[in-house]
Parts: structure tokens; sequence; C-alpha cells
């Protein structure tokens, strides 16, 4: 199928009344969601994946991408107002959005944001529809040992999804792997890490793991008392929102820059939206003619990062649905979504589910209009949502967490294992582990342990076979990417040795 | 006490050894390489082993760190008392829905969290607590049709 003919398909698919009300509902929640600090999409979409196992997927997965997305357009509104990041992709924004809402100008940093939002997320869109469908043509060439390369690649990213310790990023990945060893072993019927527990001869669900490490570590994380903050207004009028032409002119190279660097960083799995709008930030700021009014209110510094964390969003769908390779705990948990649904995210996932993949493309245009139709004018009203104290929402997630498990469930001894991994969610914040890297291990550990095996049935226990052509290369990749920050460290050490005895 | 022992790192990287040598431990007693490949131990051996060496690690750096160039800030024991406070209030709701059902259970937590935790009237904590469990009641049982715990009584 052509990209036209797929795209055609996919708006017939998307703009059904069905789908349509799902794409809105998923930016509405969206918006809310990176508006509010403290919730982000990996929580919430996790919280919501088992209540929508009644829906039709395509529905589903429309809503549950619109509020991925769309958190990253509400994440702005509380940097800029508040100085406090709604998601962690809209810190950058802070700096000079927060500037340029105390000299008076909030109503053009939100529009910018809104603006360039918008056209970063629309090119990234673009992007994931031209770049997906030839990568997954080539990957169609994949076996067993091609899939574990693949899936050990994966397992790599934690390098870059590494906070600032390596270590503590591969060891959360390992107990993902051992999470994910639990129960049954299908290829002996050995029982594994049982505990001679009933109840986990099945293995434990995903959903428990990231509902208890996102969304309940993340209450207990807020439930520690912090400063009440002081919120700038927001100008009323749609008028006061627009950005003014000159804006738009300065601004120009800013949604260029954000779009690419934003999808490209986005197809690197691990990278994030973060580091893209991150990096959008620097290299605005070294090629703009006035670096000296950056941090100090410059609009480009509101439009670049802003840009990038959106298009990142259409960059890290393609590693995810042509490779099934998630490259983030969001895109993770969108891929467990997909498995639970019964797709398989991988080389032929567009040419075996083309309605789902079309439509989902189609959707992300719909959902970026309605999120700049929505963020324009409705910005007072969403801001307003920062108003709902703490301790109402944060009983109302510990309930929804328990109902989505309970779904998956019915089991008052799974309601305890959701306490305990929300234990240790929050053991794992206060002592620097980070998240990411369990849910990659525990998404990808099973998959991965198949295909392993699989491999080494297929050559007898000859483990060439996993130094084909095609693994080698993604091994040797792997083994790059968990080298390159070791000898990084070790240099730096050695610059520092050698200082201190100069 | 010795200033590593006061650190995070070291304390989880003991714990994460131990869990390490339970997982090479525990997959000794499987099949490491059978007649049709890998058998059941051939996945854990390996990624316990590299657990235990990673974990290691971690507790030497922790042990070896100098203290100026790892100065991580003490403990805050409010913070953490309050988190903790809001964990086992959530652990007895799950403990009593076998016992009164989600609703009951979920409006007692809620009072919990905003009455004792967040020090908010009574009025404010019983108003909220009652109107989440309806809410709750109202949207997932009786809209959604998806079930929620039951009890013993309720």
């Amino acid at each position: 199928m052509d990209i036209i003919g797929g795209l055609l398909q996919g708006f017939q698919v998307a703009l059904t009344p069905g789908n349509l009300g799902m794409c809105v509902l998923g930016v509405v929640m969206g918006t809310v969601i990176g508006v509010l600090p403290g919730l982000g999409p990996s929580a919430t979409i996790a919280m919501l994946l088992p209540l929508t196992f009644k829906l039709e997927p395509t529905g589903a997965m429309i809503m549950l991408a619109g509020i991925y997305y769309g958190a990253k357009y509400g994440g702005s509104t509380t940097s800029i107002l508040l100085n406090v990041p709604g998601e962690s992709s809209s810190v950058v924004t802070c700096i000079d959005g927060y500037q340029m809402a105390r000299k008076g100008r909030a109503g053009a940093a939100l529009g910018m944001a809104a603006i360039a939002s918008f056209i970063a997320g629309t090119f990234g869109v673009l992007m994931l529809m031209l770049v997906a469908p030839p990568l997954a043509q080539l990957s169609l060439a994949f076996s067993a040992p091609e899939y574990f390369a693949l899936m050990v690649l994966g397992l790599a990213m934690v390098a870059l999804l590494a906070g600032e310790s390596l270590t503590k990023a591969m060891l959360a990945m390992l107990v993902g792997l051992w999470i994910a060893g639990m129960g049954t072993d299908l290829f002996t019927a050995t029982s594994r890490f049982t505990f001679d527990r009933v109840e986990l001869l099945g293995g434990i669900d995903f959903i428990i793991v990231a509902i208890g490490v996102f969304a309940v570590g993340e209450v207990l994380g807020n439930m520690e008392p912090a400063k009440p903050l002081a919120m700038l207004p927001v100008p009323k009028g749609l008028r006061n929102l627009l950005p003014t032409w000159d804006d738009m002119k300065r601004c120009r190279f800013a949604f260029v820059n954000g779009s690419v660097v934003g999808f490209l960083i986005g197809i690197l799995p691990g990278a994030g939206s973060t580091i893209a709008s991150f990096m959008s930030y620097g290299i605005e700021k070294g090629v703009s003619r006035h670096p000296e009014e950056f941090g100090h209110g410059a609009i480009e510094g509101v439009a670049a990062p802003e840009g990038a964390n959106n298009a990142e969003t259409g960059g890290a769908l393609v590693p995810l649905l042509t490779l099934g390779i998630p490259g983030s705990g969001t895109t993770a948990i969108l891929l467990a979504a997909l498995v639970l649904w019964g797709f398989k995210p991988g080389p032929l996932f567009i040419q075996d589910s083309p309605a789902l993949f079309w439509g989902l493309v189609a959707s992300m245009y719909i959902g970026n209009v309605l999120l700049l139709i929505l963020n324009l004018p409705l910005v007072a009203v969403f801001a307003q949502l920062l108003k709902v104290p703490g301790y109402v929402l944060y009983p109302l997630i510990l309930g929804v967490s328990v109902v989505g498990v309970y779904a998956v469930s019915s089991s008052l001894f799974h309601l305890g294992l959701l306490a305990f991994f929300g234990l240790l969610g929050y053991l794992m914040r206060k002592l620097d582990y980070p998240a990411a890297p369990l849910v990659l291990g525990l998404v990808l550990g099973d998959p991965m342990e198949k295909a392993l095996r699989q491999s080494l049935m297929m050559s007898q226990g000859d483990i060439s076979i996993l130094f084909r052509p095609i693994p080698s290369v993604l091994l040797g990749i792997a083994a790059l990417l968990l080298i390159v920050p070791l000898v990084k460290k070790f240099n730096a050490v050695r610059v520092q040795v050698i200082d201190k005895e100069a | 006490m010795s200033r590593f022992a006061r650190n995070g790192d070291f304390w989880s990287g003991l714990v994460l050894a131990a869990l390490g040598t339970y997982i090479v431990s525990e997959a000794r007693r499987w099949t490491y390489m059978g007649e049709d490949g890998p058998g059941a131990g051939f996945f854990p051996l390996w990624y316990g082993s590299v657990m235990v060496v990673l974990s290691l690690a971690l507790v030497a750096s922790a042990v070896l760190r100098r203290p100026l160039a790892g100065v991580r800030p003490a403990v805050r024991w409010l913070d953490l008392g309050r988190a903790m406070g809001c964990w086992v209030a959530f652990v007895a709701c799950i403990a009593l829905m076998k016992l009164v059902g989600f609703a009951i259970a979920f409006a007692l937590l809620t009072w919990f969290i905003i009455a004792v935790m967040a020090r908010r009237p009574q009025w404010v904590a019983l108003s909220v607590a009652v109107g989440g469990a309806v809410g709750f009641y109202a949207l997932f049982e009786l809209a959604l049709e998806v079930a929620l715990p039951k009890g013993v009584f309720f």
C-alpha cells in the first residue's frame, strides 16, 4: 500500500465518530495531565490501560497516543506560569517562558509554545509516515537471531536512559528482566521465582508493575511536603495569546530546528524528549544573533524546545511500531498495550494492521490541530486545574490504580503486589534509580529470552548463529552504546587525576 | 556509623547483590543447556551473575567514594515519614477491601490523606471521601461495568 492510499485509509478510520471522540478525549486528558505537575503520561496511560480492554483497540490506541502527545502541549503551561515543568520535557521552557511571563508576555509565550508544538508535532507525524514503512520493509528479513540482537540493542539503550549512573540503570533493567522471567517457563514448564504462590505461576502482569512504579510511586513522592507555588496570571482574550508577526519572524529557524532535532532524537530509542528539547535550545542559542537574550525571555527559547519535544513523539513511534523497540517508559507502556490487544509491533505491523497504523497516523494529524485549537483559547481554563489541591488528586490516582489492576487480575493478591511495586517505585526515586530501564527490561525480557533460545535451538547450541551480518551489526552497536559511557567516565577520572597531580 | 553506611547506594547495592545471589542459586537448580537448546536456568544464570557483579561494583564505589565528591543530601525523615505513612494507609486500604469492599476502604483512605496527612477540616475530608467513593462506584461499577473489589460484608 502506498503512503497516500494508506493515509486516506487512515483518515477514514480516524474520522469515524467513535475514533474522533477517542482522539478528543485523549488530547484533552493529555493536556490536563500535562498541566498538572507530578502526574505524567506514563502513569496516566498505565492506569487507564486496563480500562481500555473493553474498547475497540484502534480507538483505544488513538486515545492513549493522544494522552502521550497531548501531555507535551500541556507541560508548557505550568513551565511558563509557575516556573515548574508540568512534564520533564518542558524543563527548558521554564528558562525563557517564565521570564517572558514575568515581563508581562505570558500570552505570547503560551501562544508560541502552542504554535511551535503544532508545527513540529505535525512535522514529526509527517516524517513518521514517510520513514516507518521503508524501515519496516527493511527489517522484514529478520528471524530469531536478528530479533535477539534487536532486543539486546533495545536493552543497551539503558545507557541513554540512565541518569547519573549507568550502573544503577543497568541494575534497574536487570530487576526488570528478573520480574519478566517470573512464572512458568513455556519451553520446559519449569516454575521460576514463584515463591510457591499459585498466583505467580502466570507471571506478574506488566500493568501491575507499571502502575505501581509510575502512578503509586509518583503519589508517594508527591506526598512529601512542597512549598506552595505562586502562579502568574493568564492574559484574557485570544488576541493576547497570539505572538506578534515579529515574534513569528524571530522564531523561523526555531521551528525548523525544533522539528528536525526533535524527530531525529526521537528515533534514537532512549534519548527522549527532554534531551531533544535541551539540544534544540542549545542549537538555537548557539546560532542566535542575540544569545545574550536567552535566559531573560527570548521567545526562540520557548519555540525551539517546545517544538522539539513534540516532534520527538513522531520519531519515538518509528522504532516502536516498526522494530518493536520502545525508547522510553511511555512508549514501553504503549508497546505493552499493543501486545495485550493482540498486535505484534515490529516489521510486519504496518502490513498486518494497516488500519491501526494509518488510523493512528491520521489521528495524530487531527490531534495536533485539536491541540492547537484547545491550547490557544482554552489555556486559561486548563491553568485553573493548577488550583486543584494535591490532597484531592492523590487519593483519586490511588483509586484509579486499584481499579486498573483489579480490572486485569480480579485478585487482592495482585493489589498487594501493586502496593509493593508502588513502594519500589518510590524507593527508586529516592535512591536515584531510573524507572524507565526497569520497564524496558520488563517489556523486552521475555521476547529476548525466547528469541535467544529459539536461535540456539535453530543452531543446536552453536552461538555463531548470533554473529550473522545483521545481528553482528546490531550487537556491535549495543556494545558501543554500553562501552562509550564507560570509556568517557574512565577518561574523566583520568583527567581529574592528572589535573590533581599537576 | 561509618559514612558509607548512611549511603543509599551502599545499602541498595547490598540488597541487589543478595537478590542476584538468590537468582543465581535458583537458576543453578534448573537445566542450563538441554538437548533442545538452552534450558530454564540459562538466562537467569547470566543476568543474575551480572546483577551480582554490578551491585558489588555499586557497593564498592559507595565505600571508596570520597566524602566531598559524593555528598548527597541527608535523609529528610519527615518527608520519608509522610510518604511511608501514605503507603501504610494504602496497604491498610487494600487489606480492608477484603472485609468492607472498595467503596468504604477507598473512602477511609481518602479521609486519612485529607484529614490526617493534609490536616484539612473534617467537612472537606468527609465530603471528598464520600463523594469520591460514590463517584467511583457510579463511574466504574454502574457506567463502565468494571468490577470493583468486593468485601465479605459489602
